[in-house]
C-alpha cells in the first residue's frame, strides 16, 4: 500500500509536492493529515509547485483535500501552481474552485448563554402550551354552541366510532388494572389494620378510596396514556400530510369535524370506563376480604352499606367527565402542535401523556379541596 | 427486444436477466432483461403502475425477486455475502421519490450521516465536504442548519440528490427526480444532473415521466410495459418505433411540445 500521498521537496523558497496514489474518499482521513502537514511544515514558502500527474484516481474527497491545500498556501500570499492533472478531473476542481465556505453558519460556543436561552425557551413555551389549551377548549365551546343550534351538523358516526375505540376496547384493560389495584388495597390494608384488630374497617377504606379518588384517577391515567395519546398521534400525522389543511379549505372547521367528536366521546366514555373501573376494584377488594382477610362476602356487602353514601359514589362520577374532558383538549392541543418532522410528533406525544396526567392530578387535588369545603 | 450492436464492447455495471417480482399474486415484473453501461444516463419509462419503481427498488434490494440474478458491478446481489453487499452499497447512491431526508437531522448532518458511518473523518472536512456537495448541487452554505421540513420542494430534491452523492458514487437511482418541480426547476434540475454526470463520471439510472428530461439529458432509454422491458436505445429508436404505446408515448401530445425544445 502506498502510504505516499504527498511527497514533499524543498528547495530554498520554492516548496515541490507531488503527488501519488488514489486522492478516493477511502484514503481521505490519511491525506488530509498529510496535506496539513504539509501546509503547516512550509509556511515559509514562497513558491509552491503542485505535480498532480502521479494520481491514479480523483473524486470529490480528493478535490476538495487539493482545493483546501492549495488555499491554504494562497491565504499566505504564495504563488501556488497545479500541473499535471488530467483534463478529465478538469471540471471536477473547476467545480470545487467555487465552494464558498464563509455563509457557512457557525455554533454558538457560549454554552452558559445557550442554557439560559434554552430555559427562557422552555418557559416560553410552557406559557404558549397553557395559552394554547385555553384557546382550543374556547374554540371547543364555540363548536359545541354551533353544533348545538344545528344538531344535524354533529358528527355522529365519528363519535360512536371513536367511543368504540376509548370505551369499548379499553373495557377488559380497564377492568383487569382496576381490580388488581382494589385487590392491592385490600390485602395492604388487611395486613396493616390486622395489627390494631381493625380488619373490618378495611371495607371502609377500600370503599371510600375507590368509589372518591382512586376509580376516576386510574381510569383517567389509562385513557390518557392510551387514547390521548393515540389522539395526538393521529391528529399529528393528519397535520403532517395536510390533511387538517385540506379539510380547512373544504370549508370545513377541523375543530368541528375532528376535534368535538373525539372530546366527546372520551365524556361519554370516562364516566362509563369510571363505574366499571370503580365495581371490578370494589369486587376485588371483596375477594381478596374474603379468601385473605375471612370476611364473608355478607359482612363486606353490610359493612360497605354503612361506610359510604351515595356522595361517596356522586365525588367520583362527577370528577370523571371533567378528567375527560382535560386528557382530550391537552391530547388535540398537541396532536395541532405537530410540525414536519417524524421526532416532533413523538416529543408532542410523550408532552400529551405527561402534560394530561399531571393535569388530571392536579384537578383532582382541586376537587378534593372543593367537595370538603361544601362538605360532600 | 432491441439490443445495442455495441453492447460487448461497453462496461456493463448493472446486469438484470430474467427477473420475477410482484406483490402477491400479481406479478409485476414479469421476466425482465435489462443493461445498463458505465458513463451513460439511462432513462427508464412506462405507464403509471407499470413497475418502474419495483425494478429499481428489486435492483437496490428492497423488494425481493422471485427469480432471475442481478448482477452490479459483476457482484451477484442474490447470492452475495452481507460484506460484499455492503461493499456495492457504498458505490451507488438512491435520491427516492419523496427526497428521504432524515426528519429529525439537519441539512449538514444528513450529508454528513453516510461519510461518518463509512469514513473516519475529522469534523472539520465533514463540514467542507457537505457545503461542497451542497455548492454542486446549486445550494448554498447557508441552509446547513435548516431542517427538512423547512425546505421547499426544489431544495429537498436538490439535498436529497447532495445525500445520495455524499460517499463519490458510481451510480445513482434517480426515482423521478423532476416530478413535483416547476418546469424552469425540472429544467435547471436535468442541467444539473448532466454536469454532475460529466464531472463526477457517473452512471446514472433514472425512472422518469418528463418528456424535456429524456430529450435533454438521457443517452438512453429503456421502456417497461406488460411486465417487460420492450425497447431499450436512443432517442432516434424510440422515436422511429412503431410499438403501439412507444408511438403514444413519443408522438402523444404532450411529447409534440416537448420535441421543439431540443432543437
Amino acid at each position: 500500500m502506498s502510504d505516499t500521498l504527498l511527497d514533499e521537496k524543498a528547495e530554498g523558497e520554492q516548496l515541490k509536492l507531488a503527488a501519488g496514489g488514489a486522492w478516493v474518499a477511502k484514503n481521505a482521513a490519511m491525506l488530509e493529515t498529510q496535506i496539513d502537514h504539509a501546509a503547516r511544515q512550509n509556511a515559509g514558502a514562497k513558491r509552491v509547485d503542485i505535480d498532480m500527474a502521479g494520481i491514479q484516481r480523483l473524486d470529490t474527497f480528493g478535490a476538495w483535500l487539493l482545493e483546501r491545500l492549495v488555499r491554504s498556501f494562497t491565504a499566505r500570499g504564495c504563488q501556488t501552481n497545479v500541473t499535471g492533472l488530467a483534463e478529465d478531473y478538469r471540471a471536477l476542481m473547476d467545480e470545487v474552485h467555487n465552494v464558498k465556505l464563509d455563509a457557512m453558519p457557525h455554533r454558538r460556543a457560549n454554552s452558559l448563554a445557550y442554557a439560559m436561552e434554552s430555559i427562557g425557551i422552555t418557559m416560553v413555551s410552557v406559557g404558549t402550551s397553557i395559552a394554547s389549551i385555553v384557546n382550543l377548549f374556547g374554540a371547543v365551546v364555540v363548536a359545541l354552541l354551533r353544533v348545538m343550534a344545528h344538531p344535524r351538523s354533529f358528527r355522529f358516526t365519528s363519535m360512536v366510532h371513536q367511543l368504540d375505540n376509548v370505551a369499548w376496547r379499553a373495557v377488559p384493560i380497564i377492568l383487569l388494572i382496576t381490580f388488581l389495584i382494589g385487590c392491592i388495597i385490600a390485602q395492604q390494608g388487611l395486613f396493616h389494620f390486622r395489627k390494631f384488630g381493625a380488619d373490618v374497617y378495611v371495607v371502609d377504606m377500600v370503599g371510600i378510596l375507590v368509589l372518591r379518588e382512586l376509580g376516576v384517577l386510574i381510569v383517567a391515567i389509562m385513557v390518557a396514556g392510551r387514547s390521548g395519546s393515540a389522539y395526538t398521534a393521529e391528529l399529528g400525522s393528519m397535520k403532517m400530510r395536510e390533511e387538517i389543511d385540506a379539510l380547512r379549505t373544504m370549508g370545513f372547521d377541523p375543530i368541528e369535524v375532528l376535534i368535538l367528536p373525539r372530546i366527546a366521546a372520551l365524556i361519554i366514555g370516562v364516566p362509563i370506563l369510571t363505574f366499571l373501573g370503580s365495581m371490578a376494584a370494589l369486587y376485588g377488594g371483596g375477594l381478596v376480604c374474603w379468601l385473605y382477610g375471612g370476611i364473608d362476602p355478607d359482612i363486606f356487602l353490610s359493612r360497605l352499606k354503612e361506610a359510604i353514601a351515595l356522595n361517596t359514589f356522586q365525588v367520583g362520577m362527577i370528577k370523571a367527565p371533567f378528567m375527560a374532558l382535560i386528557v382530550g383538549v391537552v391530547a388535540c392541543v398537541e396532536g395541532l402542535a405537530v410540525k414536519g418532522s417524524a421526532e416532533s410528533l413523538g416529543l408532542q406525544t410523550t408532552a400529551s401523556v405527561v402534560e394530561s396526567i399531571f393535569l388530571v392530578i392536579v384537578l383532582d387535588g382541586l376537587f378534593a379541596i372543593f367537595f370538603a369545603s361544601i362538605g360532600m | 427486444m432491441a439490443q445495442q450492436p455495441k453492447s460487448n464492447r461497453k462496461d456493463v455495471v448493472i446486469e438484470v436477466r430474467d427477473v420475477v417480482a410482484g406483490f402477491g399474486s400479481h406479478v409485476v415484473l414479469n421476466h425482465v432483461d435489462l443493461d445498463v453501461y458505465r458513463g451513460e444516463v439511462l432513462g427508464f419509462v412506462g405507464g403509471s403502475g407499470a413497475g418502474k419503481s419495483v425494478l429499481m427498488r428489486t435492483i437496490i434490494g428492497l423488494i425481493h425477486k422471485r427469480q432471475g440474478t442481478i448482477k452490479v458491478f459483476g457482484t451477484d446481489m442474490g447470492a452475495a455475502t452481507d460484506a460484499e453487499r455492503r461493499a456495492v452499497e457504498r458505490r451507488w447512491g438512491i435520491l427516492f421519490q419523496q427526497g428521504a431526508l432524515f426528519s429529525s437531522l439537519t441539512v449538514k448532518e444528513n450529508l454528513e450521516f453516510p461519510v461518518r458511518e463509512y469514513l473516519n473523518l475529522s469534523q472539520r472536512l465533514l463540514d467542507e465536504l457537505a457545503v461542497a456537495k451542497l455548492e454542486m448541487v446549486g445550494l448554498d452554505a447557508s441552509v446547513c442548519d435548516k431542517f427538512p421540513s423547512e425546505l421547499s420542494g426544489g431544495m429537498t430534491k436538490r439535498v436529497a440528490l447532495a445525500r445520495a452523492l455524499a460517499l463519490d458514487p458510481e451510480i445513482v437511482f434517480l426515482d423521478e427526480p423532476t416530478s413535483g418541480l416547476d418546469p424552469i426547476g425540472a429544467g435547471d434540475f436535468d442541467t444539473l444532473i448532466a454536469t454532475l454526470q460529466r464531472t463526477l463520471g457517473l452512471t446514472v439510472f433514472m425512472v422518469t415521466h418528463d418528456l424535456d428530461s429524456l430529450h435533454t439529458v438521457c443517452d438512453r432509454i429503456a421502456v417497461l410495459a406488460d411486465g417487460k422491458v420492450i425497447a431499450a436505445g436512443p432517442m432516434e429508436t424510440m422515436l422511429a418505433s412503431e410499438h403501439p404505446w412507444l408511438k403514444a408515448y413519443f408522438h402523444g401530445k404532450r411529447a409534440r411540445l416537448a420535441e421543439p425544445s431540443r432543437k
